[in-house]
């Protein structure tokens, strides 16, 4: 079921959930092949959180679970974009796995 | 009575669930990062959780330190974000501080200095105690 990510004529490492391998890889274009192989459409709303996801993870050295991305993101963007709903409503897998996923970030040791 | 209640509710938030040692240098072992990645489970389930640190492990709390140096994640980056998980009870033993001669430049906030005797009963407050 492992889909072979090729991206500007190269093969881009993943695993076996189509995580990348090495983060510094990512660019915008590669996120939306990601979301393109997964029949998922990126908004907005979607990069908004994928930016803050990554923007998380260079800061901290780790992908954020989903209450302390809640957390964090309340900081940046106010209550009503930091509840699970609304970010459930954007990630239905489960915004701290499908949003690191499109921001070319490991899965989240911390599955929730 | 009225006392008896105060004194109950006083004693309760002071109950926490989980406390984890902190004993070993940064990136000399696993420990450490073992210990920060139980932190965090713990953490993201709501569990509170208070980190001690003693021993060699004071040195996980010194500034300007990078693990990616040695080819390793700098897991000490992490400690930043405790704020996010609501880890906000954080204690280095200042005897362990003073017999490696080592000054009080943390590099995240927050951090108690307690003596020993404060360390063990702030220890104490905790239903378990995992030793890393």
């Amino acid at each position: 079921m492992a889909i072979v990510l090729i991206f500007q004529d190269k093969i881009i490492p993943t695993d076996k959930h189509g995580y990348l391998l090495d983060h510094l890889l990512w660019q915008r274009e590669l996120a939306l092949v990601m979301a393109n192989h997964d029949d998922f459409e990126l908004t907005d709303a979607h990069w908004e959180v994928i930016n803050f996801v990554r923007e998380f993870y260079l800061t901290y050295n780790t992908s954020p679970a989903i209450r302390a991305l809640t957390k964090a993101m309340k900081a940046e963007f106010g209550a009503e974009k930091a509840s699970s709903r609304y970010l459930y409503k954007l990630f239905p897998e489960g915004p701290a796995k499908q949003a690191t996923k499109y921001a070319g970030l490991p899965k989240p040791a911390r599955c929730i | 009575m009225t006392q008896k209640e105060q004194k109950s509710s006083g004693a309760s938030p002071q109950e926490s669930v989980l406390a984890i040692i902190n004993s070993k240098a940064p990136f000399s072992s696993s420990h450490g990062k073992d210990a920060l990645d139980v932190a965090l489970i713990f953490a993201s389930f709501e569990q509170k959780v208070s980190l001690f640190f003693q021993g060699d492990g004071v040195y996980q709390l010194m500034d300007k330190q990078d693990g990616s140096l040695l080819g390793m994640k700098d897991y000490l980056k992490t400690f930043s974000a405790f704020e996010f998980y609501d880890i906000e009870d954080i204690y280095v033993c200042q005897q362990s501080l003073v017999n490696r001669q080592l000054g009080e430049d943390f590099h995240i906030d927050n951090v108690q200095v307690l003596s020993s005797i404060e360390f063990g009963l702030a220890l104490n407050r905790h239903q378990h105690v995992l030793r890393f």
